[in-house]
């Protein structure tokens, strides 16, 4: 079973307390009736979906019930690391060659 | 149908007649007994930080801020669920929720002591009981006593509270408690076994 650290709880947590929530760092307009077709297309449909390293939206749904933002490589199924929702993007990633 | 038995029900008893769900069920095996508990009182609250002193105050049992911890005070406990919220269980018989109706400080207090149902297992193979449904690491270093989280056990979500190095209570949804019973039945057989 994978073991994934939740920023909240402050450590590893069996994968069955969590659930998946998307894709991370995907902004919602301020402005969002005034958006055209094709900008709202891309907000809402369109996803990266690399091969390697994805940024996504966990949530610890069966424990804190925090959001919170994962690292995760999707070639290797490794979660790089996990960071607090709200929080930029990191630009240095422990253990990735880049 | 609800107004009227509040009407008739006398002021000494205010609230309906209490029915829980499984009362007196208990099983053993060799090494653990489940039983589930009688009727608490409990709350749910979410609070920012900045209310936390008066509510500790209110309740007389200090909120806990570190995770998967809790406080006990007089039969009342304090359970942190996340980093706003916990789980107030009061078996001494006094209401929370009045405790926290005082308090003018922002927070959220929500009656749950009908939602859910408590199971006690106790015994030497208690942690082998609750493992059998629940992925986490039980160990006294990793679960230690007075530890609480919530979490799953089979498919169903639970709370779990560590009251003693062989005793577990596991705070289940009312509707659940039937399935989470007859898990930890199986589970006290098989940890026995």
């Amino acid at each position: 079973m994978l073991l994934i650290r939740c920023p909240y709880c402050e450590e590893e947590r069996p994968e069955l307390e969590f659930r998946n929530a998307g894709e991370a760092h995907i902004a919602r307009s301020a402005n969002i009736a005034g958006e055209s077709d094709d900008d709202f297309e891309k907000f809402f449909f369109i996803r990266s979906n690399p091969k390697g390293i994805i940024y996504e939206r966990w949530r610890h749904m069966h424990g804190c019930a925090r959001f919170f933002n994962a690292v995760r490589d999707t070639v290797t199924d490794k979660f790089v690391m996990t960071y607090k929702a709200g929080e930029p993007k990191p630009s240095k990633l422990p253990g990735v060659a880049k | 149908m609800a107004k009227a038995a509040a009407k008739t029900a006398t002021a000494t008893s205010p609230s309906a007649e209490r029915r829980p769900a499984l009362a007196g069920r208990s099983t053993s095996a060799t090494g653990v007994k489940v039983e589930v508990l009688p009727p608490a009182e409990r709350m749910s609250l979410r609070a920012p930080e900045a209310s936390l002193a008066a509510l500790s105050k209110a309740l007389g049992v200090t909120l806990p801020k570190q995770p998967k911890t809790s406080a006990s005070k007089a039969g009342r406990t304090a359970l942190w669920l996340g980093p706003d919220e916990w789980l107030v269980i009061d078996e001494a018989g006094k209401d929370p929720l009045a405790d926290c109706a005082k308090v003018s400080a922002l927070h959220s207090s929500v009656g749950i002591s009908h939602r859910n149902v408590a199971i006690a297992v106790a015994g030497p193979a208690a942690e082998a009981t609750v493992n059998s449904g629940c992925p986490q690491d039980l160990s006294l270093a990793a679960f230690p006593v007075g530890a609480a989280s919530r979490t799953i056990l089979g498919k169903v979500e639970i709370v779990l509270l560590r009251t003693a190095e062989d005793a577990f209570r596991v705070e289940c949804w009312r509707s659940f408690s039937d399935y989470v019973f007859t898990f930890l039945s199986e589970g006290a057989r098989d940890a026995a076994g």
